[in-house]
């Protein structure tokens, strides 16, 4: 036996009432929050931008989520909207609010409600989707909306960044929805709706909190629904400067 | 060694002649100036790093521990050997230091060395609660020197523990500002083809893994003794004299590699534990890692010390001088370091066939054993890609083979390897391990989930251990990261297959899809923390609580063998 140790075990009887304490001492049991599973939380706006149609429309338009809660379980707060500020009226104005867990290494499941309460008719949904990270770095966000009245929809969102540097990024959307039937109501066909295509050039100036951004958006309505809109005396297409900022806190 | 048996059994006798020392720590909110930035944060007798706590081996020390937070507190004395009570864990060892109150640590010191102290509670380490602690030996030690400096290393972030635990939360990648970018692409395409290039790319994607996940947390100042590297702390010497470096990473996450250009260091120390010498022109030093170097200046002149980030984001810097004011050149920080499909080869079910569908991938990380379904073929043509980037044919067999970390000098000279460190005088007699336990390191990095065997420690149920045994622990990185694997309480015996002489340590680096084994002797009772010591993983959950089984009895017993063993030496 090694020379040190024999000092260890000479230290250990001289200590002994040290060591007799060591056997008295219970063993407590971890009731620290490090026991507990990790709650975060977080605030993200992917867009908050002004929007510049080419024929002259003026939009406000965001699109943010906040989270709550563990790995297992998140409550999440998703919100988008278009606030026309000419008319000063919503376009749009989209509110869900949903649970989320998770049920693969990337993606979670999410089910909940959606309240529309934009200018004109409103509507609630029912909500159910997936959402994470797919193979090559793509964003996916898919849901299926059912109303209170049955009728069902879908609605893809993707994602790609594209880093010219660490700190500017080029980012490119594609939001598409499609209804399984007509809501004439609010200017639904059956089929492709429409799509919004995004591509945005931002710079992280203050870490990832504050990335300010312009870009471009190409939005288009198809099929019924494009004809729902003509026949209301609007447009099937647009497109839009934009200029506004991702933030994150 | 009869006569200081002897002296061991005189002081048993007569205990009012132990040495005895008493010592006063405050916790405190401070002020930390790192030169870049000046912010709040905890430090110890109004100060962080707090100070150099001085012992001696065969002392009996109480430190009296006043709480000046407005929140519970804790010090964990790391590498330390001590009763459980003592050892300063929320939760584990004891219920933690309320605000206002003092509580004394009171243990006997029965080791020499270097090593330090710090909160065990939240974020307050990476808040700035830590310190270093130097133990004199009772006995000379085997090499000379004719000064000492601690090099205490730390990465001070501009953010608060908390917050940056829950930016990287809400955004994985939220601090990595070296990722690959269009431009690297097309570098890459140009060295390696553009084919290549492009497959390498989708194979990346595929496993949505990144090259540059090296180091989670950056933007940090590297500070050493509280010293940015403007702030430049510098030691003096006088030309000729011998230097022990007293080297600790008390950084929250950042390994660094440290060299001082011009100088060779003469490795005689890791974790407090005397190694056989090893000259190095630079080494690697894990987060809670100790190393004491001497060195040996010759010339009248200005040395820096450089501890530059593994992942080549940040550096802390420092001087060695024959007198204040002095400096020498600071060198450029190398490239960023990329991972290799050689460090994802721990991964289970990776398989690059099959890029269909949302729920590829699933969660069979918690299940499949190790690199069960990983498609080499595929890989193959990935590897030479990234090793033809200047890493020379460099190989270190605790890092996998063709790893982008294997680490290199920058004067093209010795890097120290695990492998190098022979125990100089060893502390236990080698016997074979009563069992094996094996420890997969798991995680998920676009979730920030870290866990152990695919369990975090919240739904985790303790390690038991029986006093008396040897367990054989075996580590298998399964994640891209390194994970400094601290077991408290006992020592961390690095099998780098020196049988006897392998080194004993208190930290084991564990490198992205690599095994490295660890035996420790189960010789102290009570319940002990286990876990990856970067701040961000263990409370994501690569943590466990160890509860060694028996021994108040057979302490007895084994310490009266132990001392009739040692009076025969």
């Amino acid at each position: 036996m090694s020379c040190i140790r024999s000092i260890v075990a000479v230290s250990f009887l001289a200590s002994i009432g040290v060591s007799t304490a060591v056997t008295a001492q219970e063993m407590i049991s971890d009731t620290t929050a490090r026991k507990q599973p990790l709650t975060t939380w977080g605030v993200q706006f992917e867009e908050f931008e002004y929007r510049y149609s080419d024929d002259d429309e003026e939009l406000g338009v965001w699109n943010a989520d906040a989270f709550y809660g563990t790995d297992d379980f998140k409550v999440r707060l998703l919100t988008t909207g278009e606030y026309e500020i000419e008319e000063q009226a919503y376009e749009t104005l989209e509110n869900q609010l949903v649970g989320q867990i998770p049920i693969s290494k990337f993606f979670d499941a999410k089910a909940g409600v959606r309240f529309d309460t934009p200018e004109g008719p409103d509507r609630t949904y029912a909500v159910l989707g997936v959402a994470g990270l797919a193979p090559q770095w793509f964003e996916i966000d898919a849901n299926l909306y059912v109303s209170k009245d049955g009728d069902t929809s879908a609605e893809l969102d993707a994602e790609y960044e594209l880093l010219f540097t660490n700190y500017w990024i080029l980012a490119a959307t594609l939001d598409a929805s499609v209804a399984f039937s007509e809501d004439e109501e609010i200017g639904v066909g059956k089929g492709l709706v429409s799509t919004e295509t995004g591509l945005r050039l931002s710079y992280d100036l203050i870490d990832r909190a504050f990335s300010p951004y312009v870009g471009v958006v190409h939005e288009r309505k198809y099929g019924d629904s494009a004809d729902l809109a003509e026949a209301d005396g609007g447009g099937t297409e647009d497109w839009f400067a934009v200029i506004g900022a991702r933030i994150a806190f | 060694m009869k006569p200081r048996f002897l002296t061991g059994l005189l002081s048993l006798l007569m205990p009012a002649m132990v040495l005895a020392g008493e010592y006063d720590l405050t916790v405190d909110r401070v002020k930390i100036d790192t030169g870049d930035f000046v912010k709040e944060g905890i430090g110890y007798n109004g100060a962080s790093p707090g100070p150099v706590m001085r012992f001696k081996e065969g002392e009996n020390v109480k430190i009296n521990v006043t709480n000046n937070l407005d929140e519970m507190t804790s010090i964990h004395w790391h590498g330390l050997i001590l009763p459980f009570d003592q050892d300063g864990v929320p939760g584990i060892s004891f219920p933690g230091i309320k605000p206002g109150e003092t509580f004394t640590y009171e243990f006997p010191i029965q080791q020499a060395g270097t090593y330090w102290f710090h909160s065990h509670s939240g974020f307050q380490e990476p808040d700035g609660a830590y310190g270093a602690i130097v133990i004199e030996p009772e006995k000379r030690e085997p090499f000379r020197y004719d000064r000492e400096y601690v090099v205490q290393l730390t990465d001070k972030h501009p953010h608060s523990g908390d917050r940056i635990m829950r930016n990287l939360k809400m955004i994985p990648d939220y601090y990595n500002r070296e990722q690959q970018t269009v431009g690297e692409f097309f570098s890459d395409a140009s060295k390696n083809g553009l084919m290549n290039t492009i497959r390498d790319r989708m194979a990346w994607g595929d496993m949505r893994m990144m090259k540059a996940d090296v180091e989670d947390l950056q933007g940090f100042t590297g500070l050493i003794n509280g010293k940015g590297p403007e702030q430049n702390w510098t030691g003096l010497f006088e030309p000729g004299e011998r230097i022990r470096l007293r080297f600790i990473n008390s950084s929250a996450m950042t390994y660094f590699d440290i060299r001082i250009t011009g100088l060779d260091m003469t490795v005689v120390q890791a974790d407090g534990n005397n190694v056989q010498p090893v000259n190095v022109d630079e080494f690697r030093i894990g987060v809670a890692e100790t190393y004491d170097v001497i060195v040996h200046p010759k010339d009248e002149q200005a040395y820096t010390i450089f501890a530059e980030s593994m992942g080549r984001s940040g550096y802390a810097r420092a001087t060695l001088a024959p007198e204040e004011g002095m400096e020498a050149a600071v060198p450029q920080l190398r490239d960023p370091a990329r991972l290799t499909m050689a460090d994802m080869s721990g991964m289970p079910g990776m398989d690059h066939g099959n890029m269909a569908g949302m729920d590829h991938g699933d969660m069979d990380m918690n299940s499949s054993e190790g690199m069960s379904g990983m498609d080499h073929s595929n890989m193959e043509g990935m590897d030479h890609g990234s090793m033809a980037m200047g890493k020379g044919g460099q190989s270190d067999p605790f890092y996998a083979k063709g790893s982008g970390l294997v680490p290199t000098a920058a004067n093209g000279g010795k890097f120290l390897s695990y492998a190098d460190l022979k125990a100089q005088d060893p502390l236990y007699e080698d016997r074979e391990p009563t069992r094996e336990i094996e420890l997969r390191l798991t995680g998920n990095m676009e979730r920030y989930t870290w866990s152990i065997n695919g369990v975090k420690y919240e739904d985790a149920d303790p390690i038991r251990l029986k006093y008396g045994e040897r367990v054989r622990f075996k580590f298998v990185n399964e994640t891209m990261m390194t994970h400094p694997m601290h077991l408290h309480g006992m020592w961390s015996i690095l099998d780098v297959g020196a049988d006897q002489w392998n080194p004993i340590k208190h930290t084991v680096s564990v490198q992205p899809g690599t095994t490295v084994y660890m035996e420790t002797e189960v010789d102290e009772p009570g319940q002990w923390a286990f876990h990856c010591h970067l701040s961000y993983h263990a409370a994501a959950g690569m943590f466990r609580k160890v509860i060694v089984e028996g021994g108040p009895e057979s302490t007895q017993a084994k310490t009266d063998v132990i001392a009739k063993d040692g009076g025969e030496v």
